[in-house]
């Protein structure tokens, strides 16, 4: 008898709360920036792209939904060639961020694909770089790796000292 | 058998290894890096430490290094010790000091053995502030990227480059932490084994140039077993693929043949499967059905058609086109000049006086002759064991003084200089002649009469050699009592001079050897022949070129040329007027002057799109599979050949579906290739039912690989005819040998998995043979001798024989399309002796016309005193001296 009353009471008081449905997509809802939507390929704070072409998002890829080929620069700097990610096929699982070793490949909090076309969810390189560094600011890879590329010769990256004189026999 | 007791369980080792080699053999995970089992120990990482006990009570123990202790008797270590662990992952963690911070840019992450060994030892995280020591990198030519920064002084690239591969040009510089690999001065390295420091090395600082233009990890590359088509020896490779384009090429452990080495022909050659000049589709452009029922109504109405074989193309292929030609119409492809040695060799193969020996044979051979040819250039991997033949006597030295084997720096510094005897008797010095206990130089003939001579000096029964010169008269003498001193004589000859008196007289030398020697199956010859499956071919006893030409004079309505260029083996007028004779159709993949001519031209895959057996030549009938599908439009050369024979009523529609099919039609038809269905598994091979993938389990992309193109993702390519796969799905566990195309183990991610692989550690690959030896090789009783001693060379006035000198970059059809070997290919020269070149009045660099009867070229001459006054060389193979049938006399005119 008294979960009656309690019942319509409760009732009766959800009528004078504010409703919470949303009216997406006039408005729309906030979603963290560690949230794991659509995938971007961002730029290093010299403005060049972050990713070297290492592989490593491919194979951390459960659904084999991305692949790339690398290709170098005429001073050795390494980017892909193509990089394509099939997002019909992507589960936004975010390993791929995880394994990037350059924060290249980063996760962002845009949830809004959707196609008529499959063929349009499969995304080439240019629709992937953004121009910015995305989530992880002053990061530059080829700043600590020994590799020299242009702009940057041997003992120049960071905590390295200058090239070895293998004629000194000094100690 | 020793007893060892690891980790207080006893275990039955080899006691001739040490105990790194022993625990490998045993499964257990103990990083290494300088050991090398190829090259020995030397003790300079520090990195096998385990701790050795001196008895059950002994407690404390000490830290000792696994490479340099034998594995005696009683034994007891610990790799599991607290302490030697600590003391492991210290020594990495100190390697790493001043590694630099780029895995995710070095070609060789992925398939490092520095990051499988720092994995291991469980160092994780850089504890040191301070700053990394940096070098500048070299040049090193067009197969080798150099990058010192990730050097971790393992000191194995000089031991192998120069103490293994006897090169000079590589060296270690500077003094304490600052030593430094490489050359003194930017350039090509010179060596032509040089692209196995690519895989020697633990890490990235030698990585293979030739794929860093089209750089894909190992995990995403798909391969399959294959054989190496660029000369007879057959080393086993792993070519490698990716987006329909061949990727690299990586040795495939065969203990019989090329163990853990390849030549830099055979490793960077690959890239013509990727040449420009490849032909995608039928020319001229007609639907295939078309073409296949235009061919085959000449074949069908009993018309007369000469069908070309080749000696690089497959036993199948070669027998599809013998069966749809029919076998009296069917010719080798090659001149007289080259297939009379070749049926020489042939013969041996069949019939020989004591075993024919693998290239692993001869790297244990304490005594080696060297009949007419230049190993380096003919057969490099068997120039490569000679190398190693030469330690065996360094190594007995070592045994005397109870150090074992592996203990190499220790042999090396004990031996000094000695060296077991090795012969050299070639037309030209050669490359091998620095290590050669006796030299002699001569024209063929005359090597072929010092062959007969050591015959006889062996066993006074071989014929005797009348008018023989007193000073070669004591060599041959000399070098018979060599032979016979040795515990494991071998003799090595072939195809080199083009000469078959020359195999006569080597083949006498094996025989007298095997009569004399207290254990005849201890001696040993092996052979060399010209091309990949020049040895296939001659067993299958085809009429040669000349015939062919003979019979298009006499009539022919159509000529069927498969997979061969036949500008390359014979003059040009003369192939010329044979095109012209009836409507010509070319089987080939690479545009060249044959299929510039043909009427009709067939695409066929390379070795990486098609399958097939070869037979090297040591007699060993191997098989190599589709590392990737043809594209569309292209057929394996004997799918091509069935199609027709089945437009043509040849076949009916269900005969050779698959390749097993067509090795069982061999094996029925010709009796001597009755053992090459066990060259591999059948199609029919599964294990727990399934095939063997030839994917890594980690290859990645696959739903967006061709999503571009589209998004239906089309079930993988079948194989009919092999138990492999086109999928990453299949048998996880490790596949039979003759399947195995790459190694790889849980923490084991580099070359150096192929320890996994090996029933101990260097030996054979587990789960049987790759590959079948015709008749086994065996030796045979009732073989006599050969009393046709050729009369001994004389020059001639205004005139100067030719031998041809064959080039390990050049001299291949196929590799030339490569660009890294085109780069290294030298200009060809005419090589002559001073003293001639005075008589006919030419200065070095001249340019001169050289006249073979009707033929003439023009070429710069080099001088060389090692040949013989009036002997010349002309390289050969090259695209300026195709064509010319070398040996023969020519007339040299200056300009």
């Amino acid at each position: 008898m008294f979960s009656i009353f309690r019942t319509l009471w409760q009732v009766a008081a959800h009528m004078f709360q504010r409703p919470i449905t949303v009216q997406y997509p006039d408005e729309k809802p906030y979603l963290a920036p560690r949230y794991r939507g659509r995938i971007i390929l961002s730029r290093d704070p010299d403005g060049e792209e972050r990713c070297v072409a290492c592989y490593l998002c491919a194979v951390a890829c459960p659904v084999d939904c991305i692949s790339l080929q690398a290709t170098q620069d005429e001073y050795g700097r390494r980017y892909p060639e193509f990089f394509r990610i099939n997002f019909s096929r992507c589960i936004y699982c975010g390993y791929c961020e995880d394994a990037c070793p350059t924060y290249a490949i980063q996760l962002t909090p845009d949830m809004e694909m959707s196609e008529y076309r499959r063929e349009n969810m499969v995304y080439e390189k240019e629709h992937l770089l953004i121009s910015g560094e995305g989530k992880y600011h002053g990061y530059n890879f080829y700043r600590v790796a020994g590799l020299s590329i242009r702009g940057k010769d041997k003992g120049e990256a960071i905590n390295e000292d200058p090239p070895v004189d293998i004629h000194s026999l000094l100690p | 058998m020793a007893t060892i007791y690891i980790d207080n369980k006893p275990y039955e080792v080899n006691p001739d290894d040490n105990l790194l080699q022993a625990c490998l053999s045993l499964g257990f995970n103990i990083p290494y890096f300088c050991w090398h089992p190829a090259m020995g120990s030397v003790g300079a990482c520090r990195q096998c430490a385990v701790k050795q006990f001196k008895d059950e009570n002994d407690t404390k123990g000490k830290i000792i290094m696994a490479c340099m202790t034998p594995a005696a008797d009683g034994t007891r270590i610990s790799i599991d010790d607290p302490e030697a662990k600590t003391f492991r992952a210290s020594v990495i963690e100190w390697l790493m000091l001043n590694h630099p911070h780029d895995c995710p840019v070095c070609d060789e992450g992925g398939e490092c053995h520095l990051q499988d060994m720092t994995v291991m030892t469980g160092h994780a995280y850089r504890r040191t502030r301070f700053r990394k020591r940096t070098y500048r990198n070299q040049d090193l030519g067009p197969f080798i990227n150099h990058e010192m920064n990730r050097c971790i002084q393992c000191y194995r690239c000089v031991r192998y480059y120069r103490d293994y591969a006897g090169g000079r040009d590589l060296n270690v510089f500077s003094v304490h932490d600052h030593v430094y690999f490489g050359r003194a001065h930017d350039g090509t390295l010179e060596n032509e084994f040089s692209g196995n420091l690519v895989e020697v090395c633990p890490t990235g600082v030698f990585t293979d140039k030739t794929l860093a233009r089209h750089y894909t990890r190992k995990w995403d590359l798909q391969d399959a077993p294959s054989i190496c088509i660029h000369c007879g020896v057959g080393c086993n490779t792993s070519p490698r693929a990716r987006y329909g384009m061949l990727r690299r090429i990586v040795n495939r452990f065969h203990f019989d043949i090329n163990g853990y080495f390849l030549c830099d022909r055979g490793r960077f050659g690959y890239e013509f499967v990727n040449s420009e000049r490849r032909i995608g589709s039928i020319r001229p452009s007609v639907p295939q059905r078309q073409v296949i029922e235009d061919i085959a109504s000449v074949i069908k109405n009993g018309r007369k058609v000469i069908g070309i074989g080749s000696p690089r193309a497959s036993l199948e292929a070669n027998f599809a086109l013998r069966m749809l030609v029919g076998a009296d119409r069917f010719f080798s492809g090659v001149r007289a000049e080259e297939s009379l040695p070749v049926a020489k060799v042939a013969e041996l193969l069949r019939r020989s006086p004591c075993p024919i020996a693998s290239v692993h044979d001869i790297e244990v051979s304490d005594a080696v002759l060297v009949l007419g040819e230049d190993l380096i250039n003919t057969a490099p991997r068997l120039a490569l064991a000679v190398r190693q033949s030469v330690r065996r006597k360094s190594m007995e030295t070592a045994a005397r003084m109870n150090i074992p084997a592996w203990h190499d720096y220790a042999v090396r510094t004990l031996a000094q200089d000695e060296r077991s005897p090795l012969v050299i008797a070639t037309p030209y010095e050669t490359a091998l002649d620095e290590i050669a206990s006796e030299s002699y130089r001569g024209a063929p003939e005359d090597l072929a009469r010092l062959g007969y001579a050591i015959a006889c000096a062996i066993d006074p029964q071989a014929p005797r050699v009348e008018g023989l010169g007193r000073e070669e008269a004591e060599l041959a003498e000399r070098i018979a009592g060599i032979l016979k001193g040795a515990n494991r004589p071998a003799v090595i000859f072939g195809t080199g001079c083009r000469n078959a008196a020359l195999i006569e007289a080597g083949a006498n030398v094996a025989l007298a050897l095997a009569r004399t020697h207290p254990d005849p199956e201890r001696v040993r010859l092996a052979l060399t022949v010209p091309e990949c499956n020049s040895a296939g071919l001659a067993l299958m006893e085809a009429k040669d070129l000349d015939a062919a030409f003979e019979a298009a004079r006499s009539g022919a309505d159509a000529i069927i040329v498969l997979e061969n260029d036949l500008y390359r083996r014979s003059a040009v007028q003369q192939v010329d007027e044979f095109l012209r004779a009836a409507r010509t159709v070319v089987l080939d993949s690479l545009e060249n002057e044959t299929t510039a001519k043909a009427e009709t031209i067939l695409p066929a895959g390379t070795f990486a799109e098609s399958e097939g057996t070869l037979v090297n030549s040591e007699g060993r009938a191997q098989r190599y599979f589709k590392v990737m599908p043809p594209r569309q439009g292209v057929l394996e050369s004997w799918r091509w050949l069935r199609e027709i024979a089945i437009a043509a009523g040849r076949l009916n529609e269900d005969s050779w579906r698959s390749l097993d099919a067509v090795i069982a039609a061999i094996e029925a038809e010709l009796p001597q290739f009755q053992e090459i269905s066990k060259a591999a598994p059948a199609a029919s091979f599964r294990i727990a039912g399934q095939k063997i993938p030839r994917q890594l389990h980690r290859y990645s992309g696959r739903t967006a690989m061709m999503a571009d193109i589209t998004v239906h993702e089309p079930a993988p390519p079948r194989d009919p005819d092999s138990a492999l796969a086109f999928s990453m799905e299949g048998y996880q566990g490790p596949p039979p040998a003759g399947l195995a195309s790459f190694f790889w183990a849980p923490g084991w991610n580099s070359y150096q998995a192929v320890n996994k692989y090996q029933s101990e550690i260097g030996g054979p690959l587990r789960g049987g043979p790759a590959g079948s030896r015709l008749g086994e090789g065996k030796r045979t009783d009732d073989i006599s001798y050969s009393s046709r001693i050729p009369e001994p060379f004389r020059s001639r006035d205004g005139k100067v024989f030719v031998v041809p000198a064959f080039r390990i970059f050049g001299s291949e059809e196929l590799s030339m399309h490569a660009p890294g070997i085109a780069a290294r290919a030298e200009k060809p020269f005419l090589e002559v002796n001073p003293s001639d070149a005075e008589k006919l009045g030419i200065s070095a660099e001249q340019e001169v016309a050289l006249t073979f009867g009707a033929v003439s070229r023009s070429l710069a001459i080099r001088m060389n005193p090692s040949l013989p006054p009036g002997v010349a060389a002309l390289p050969a193979g090259l695209p300026e001296s195709a064509g010319i049938p070398v040996p023969a006399w020519a007339r040299i005119t200056g300009r």
